[in-house]
């Protein structure tokens, strides 16, 4: 049997994220459980623990689909100013 | 990073040190230039064989702890200890060099661990002035790594910060209990601080130029070897003087001009014998960290095989 990499997540209390919190090595899962309870959760600090083969990980940095240089201020709060619409909406009520 | 396919590695190169030199990060799957991975891994890798190694002098104290919590806490420190070599071993690995070719460096002198585990320790004392003291002096490295460029080790930072906590409140507690102890009991904590003293003075190395210290120039770590002396004496010497000890060097006093300790220049030919292997327990040490790494080898194969 070869090693395997298993990626901890950690989650501290109930309800909150579950963070990653680093990784171990173990030949087979049983034993990986094992492993990231000793060194994640050995002082109480964790109310659960998810413990995922790294092979199974996929990773996604690329930048040209996570941050596209185009303007996606259309799908955000900040892409909308209303003071001056609104004000402009009032000056017409109040003068009519 | 975003990085252009055409550039040259030069380019990239010097792309990835604008980065890392502005705080940026680096992850693991990151492309980064081979003289910045050997960098961060032999720091990491010298950090990790310090926290195996580090144990040795302790264990020989948990059959003689004086009370069974002082066994468990004691225990508890240990195995602290042992798993953070462990999460600082898998960063090494993750880097490129596989575990046990780390350790067989280790035991064969190859690589290095910290100048204050190569010497040997004496009465209870010495366990105290350890937990309180060194774990202080690598505290204040060790938190200087939080904002290391190579983020997932300063994420593990986070985590061996937030344990090393533990063991200087217990240090600490040792020493207050010996203090408020015996006349014998109060002398034995001042011999262990004369003992200690040079070897925590030497700690954080030599005062290097900002400029030649690569470890600073690629911000694996964010301080200089001088500040974090002199950091450890503005915290520490007020409290070892409040217990009334005294400090073995006459020379020591902060000057209040400049805003720096004055002290006596500690022995950096004592610091470069002792981590190349010509500690007092250096070697003996070392055979004992390879006694037990064959008689666990039945561990390692029952592990595997089982699985």
């Amino acid at each position: 049997m070869d090693m395997h990499v298993y990626e901890v997540f950690q989650q501290q209390k109930e309800g909150g994220a579950l963070v990653h919190s680093g990784n171990i090595q173990a030949p087979d899962d049983r034993l990986a459980i094992h492993y990231a309870r000793e060194l994640y959760g050995r002082r109480g600090e964790s109310v659960r623990l998810w413990v995922i083969p790294r092979d199974h990980v996929l990773e996604l940095t690329d930048p040209d689909l996570l941050k596209p240089p185009f303007d996606r201020s259309y799908r955000s709060v900040e892409g909308y100013r209303l003071r001056d619409k609104l004000a402009s909406v009032r000056a017409a009520r109040e003068g009519s | 990073m975003a990085v252009e396919t055409e550039a040259t590695i030069e380019e990239r190169t010097q792309a990835f040190r604008d980065h890392v030199t502005s705080g940026g990060k680096v992850e693991m799957t990151d492309w980064m230039p081979d003289e910045y991975r050997r960098s961060v891994l032999k720091f990491i890798e010298m950090h990790a064989n310090s926290e195996i190694m580090g144990v040795l002098p302790e264990r020989e104290w948990i059959n003689r702890a004086p009370s069974v919590r002082r066994k468990l806490a004691l225990t508890s420190k240990v195995q602290d200890e042992v798993g953070h070599g462990q999460l600082l071993y898998r960063l090494a690995e993750d880097l490129g060099k596989p575990r046990e070719q780390m350790l067989e460096d280790l035991m064969a002198g190859r690589t290095k661990f910290h100048n204050v585990f190569h010497y040997p320790t004496h009465t209870w004392a010495d366990v105290g002035i350890i937990a309180w003291l060194v774990d202080a002096a690598a505290i204040l490295s060790q938190k200087a790594l939080l904002t290391c460029s190579y983020a997932p080790y300063a994420r593990t930072m986070q985590k061996i910060c937030w344990e090393e906590s533990f063991h200087i409140k217990h240090g600490y507690d040792i020493v207050l209990s010996m203090m408020n102890g015996t006349e014998e009991q109060r002398a034995m904590v001042q011999e262990a601080l004369d003992r200690w003293w040079g070897p925590l003075m030497q700690f954080h190395g030599p005062p290097t130029p900002v400029e030649k210290d690569k470890d600073l120039a690629w911000r694996i770590k964010s301080k200089g070897n001088e500040q974090l002396r002199q950091e450890f004496l503005s915290m520490y010497v007020p409290r070892i003087l409040d217990l009334g000890l005294s400090i073995p060097d006459p020379n020591l006093r902060y000057d209040e001009e400049t805003g720096r300790w004055q002290y006596t220049e500690p022995s950096w030919e004592e610091l470069r014998s002792v981590v190349t292997g010509h500690g007092p327990r250096s070697q003996e040490r070392l055979a004992f960290r390879r006694l037990n790494y064959d008689q666990g080898e039945w561990v390692r194969q029952a592990v595997m095989t089982a699985s």
